[in-house]
């Protein structure tokens, strides 16, 4: 059942991102509902992940990328002089595509977030690690096979992808967003992830990018609709609760997409 | 929509001669050409060590790993060649190593292309080219004559330091570069500095590649030659101090052979050597082995 809408965690206005004279998102408005789940849908190559990054600033990487416009995280500006990209991330965590575990120990793999922000009592770690698996339903799964020893690559997908979000939980973020983070894996590990998207929706913002549409018709409480318009512009068409935006699209161009999909 | 059937064949070749080589007999050729020209090299490589092997071994005991060499090396042993091998070339990959490594960072992770890059790329790769005898006039003139180091351990080390800095930052880069950028993404997006995510993220996985780098500089200033002896000298006594002159173990053969001194123990300084190449790789793959692959 969607929660109504409560207070708004992120909120942008008119926000525009340009990749050098390419013009990727367009006058982009929406406030996002704190513990919520919203979803971001749209064909490929409208933006969606673009949008997702904005939050955290990973468009900063990039470095023909420029924004326009303003986006606030609880009322304080995301970007401009008084902002800062690296606390802002510890904020915003982050969980891409393809689970991209490094090369270490699972131990390892969840501790280097809280060694960035100072973290060293040896204690203090251990029960991150313990927590952080527990979050993802893989402390009792690992807990006996050597959290220190076995390399976080000789996981199943699945696994490493919830081991991805572990790590991401590290640095106890607010708000956690999800660049497609199932589309590469089998749908039994994909519902274990959805389920976790609902157990994790109690305490932290998700914002997920997804292609598949009964995914977000599952695990979303909101979802927002892009779509490329006439002049190549990545643009915000619908935003709505997720079933009002299922059920009852208000334009056109939703419906036509989302029953596209379906049949 | 259900899968269509395929369209039935206009022609039926069977009976017919086809006029090009099957692709599984190409196959059959191509790896049996592969196969042919790895095993000669390997063949070339293993009778160069064998030789090598066979005419200096024998010569090899005790005392020609503890005694320095007497009458010019064509008696005793040559153990002052083996510490001064070992002593510049220590020098050298301790100064080499942090320069190095620290302008691939800059090259791969701090800057994107600019003039300051091209420039550096384009010394570092031409200097990769430059054969060591000049390096080794360059050292003679500038440390041995200039800043007035004279013939040293020191004087070599640093020599074959700038021979071996492009090895360095090539290899390292080139390690550093191949690190998947999804890690330097993660790194950021879990709160880190630049330096954090390098050295959390991107480090740990190009450490290899790094220290394969290091160890290929290690082979070359162990065995360089040219460089040194116009550096380091071709003292035959022990070396005392980095300022004191040094004879390496590829200087003490070369002198030996070409001086007509001792054919057996150039022999004999020329298996050391190369065992103690092999030494030298079998260790530091361990180390990497045991430091770095904990999590692969």
């Amino acid at each position: 059942m969607p929660k109504p809408p409560g207070k708004s965690k992120l909120t942008t206005r008119a926000i525009n991102l340009y990749y050098g004279n390419y013009h990727a998102l367009g006058d982009i408005t929406v406030e996002i509902p704190e513990c919520a789940v919203t979803a971001v849908i749209g064909p490929s190559g409208c933006g969606k992940s673009s949008f997702l990054r904005l939050f955290n600033r990973m468009n900063d990487l990039i470095p023909t990328a420029r924004v326009e416009g303003e986006a606030f995280i609880d009322g304080a500006p995301v970007y401009g002089k008084d902002s800062d990209a690296v606390s802002l991330r510890k904020r915003v965590g982050m969980v891409f595509q393809k689970p991209n575990v490094f090369p270490m120990s699972i131990y390892e793999n969840i501790v280097i977030g809280p060694r960035h922000h100072g973290v060293k009592n040896r204690g203090e770690l251990d029960a991150v690690v313990e927590r952080c698996l527990a979050q993802v339903a893989l402390w009792d799964e690992l807990k006996d096979v050597g959290i220190r020893n076995k390399s976080g690559l000789e996981l199943s997908s699945g696994q490493r992808q919830r081991l991805c979000i572990a790590r991401a939980l590290a640095v106890d973020p607010e708000v956690i967003l999800m660049d497609e983070s199932c589309s590469a894996l089998d749908p039994e590990s994909t519902m274990k992830i959805e389920e976790l998207m609902a157990d994790l929706a109690c305490r932290y913002t998700i914002i997920i990018v997804t292609h598949n549409m009964e995914q977000a018709l599952r695990v979303s409480d909101m979802s927002a609709f892009f779509m490329i318009d006439g002049d190549k512009v990545g643009r915000l068409v619908e935003y709505a609760p997720t079933i009002d935006m299922f059920y009852a699209p208000k334009d056109k161009r939703t419906e036509d997409y989302i029953t596209g999909r379906f049949g | 929509m259900k899968p269509t059937k395929p369209p039935p064949r206009r022609f039926n070749f069977r009976g017919f001669k086809p006029r090009e080589i099957k692709p599984q007999t190409v196959e059959k050729i191509v790896k049996g050409f592969v196969w042919s020209v790895a095993l000669m090299v390997i063949a070339v490589l293993i009778s160069i060590v064998v030789f090598i092997l066979y005419k200096g071994l024998p010569v090899i005991n005790w005392g020609f790993l503890t005694e320095i060499p007497r009458k010019m090396g064509r008696e005793g042993g040559i153990s002052s060649a083996i510490a001064g091998t070992l002593l510049v070339t220590a020098v050298a990959v301790f100064i080499a190593m942090p320069f190095g490594i620290g302008t691939a960072f800059y090259l791969a992770e701090y800057t994107r292309g600019n003039t300051v890059t091209r420039v550096i790329r384009f010394s570092a790769e031409s200097l990769a080219g430059i054969p060591s005898i000049v390096y080794g006039l360059f050292g003679f003139i500038f440390f041995v004559m200039y800043l007035n180091l004279g013939w040293s351990v020191l004087s070599g080390g640093l020599t074959l330091a700038i021979m071996i800095l492009p090895t360095i930052i090539r290899t390292s880069e080139e390690a550093i570069r191949s690190v998947p950028n999804t890690y330097r993404e993660v790194g950021f997006s879990l709160g880190g500095t630049k330096w954090q995510t390098i050295r959390g993220a991107v480090a740990p996985s190009a450490v290899r590649g790094i220290a394969n780098g290091v160890i290929l500089s290690v082979g070359r200033s162990v065995a360089e030659t040219a460089a040194v002896v116009l550096t380091a000298g071709s003292a035959l006594r022990m070396p005392a101090s980095l300022s004191s002159p040094a004879r390496t173990m590829a200087v003490h053969f070369y002198i030996l052979a070409t001086e007509g001194i001792s054919m057996e123990n150039a022999y004999g300084t020329a298996a050391i050597l190369i065992i103690l190449i092999f030494f030298i790789n079998i260790v530091a793959n361990t180390l990497i082995n045991r430091f770095v692959a904990k999590g692969r």
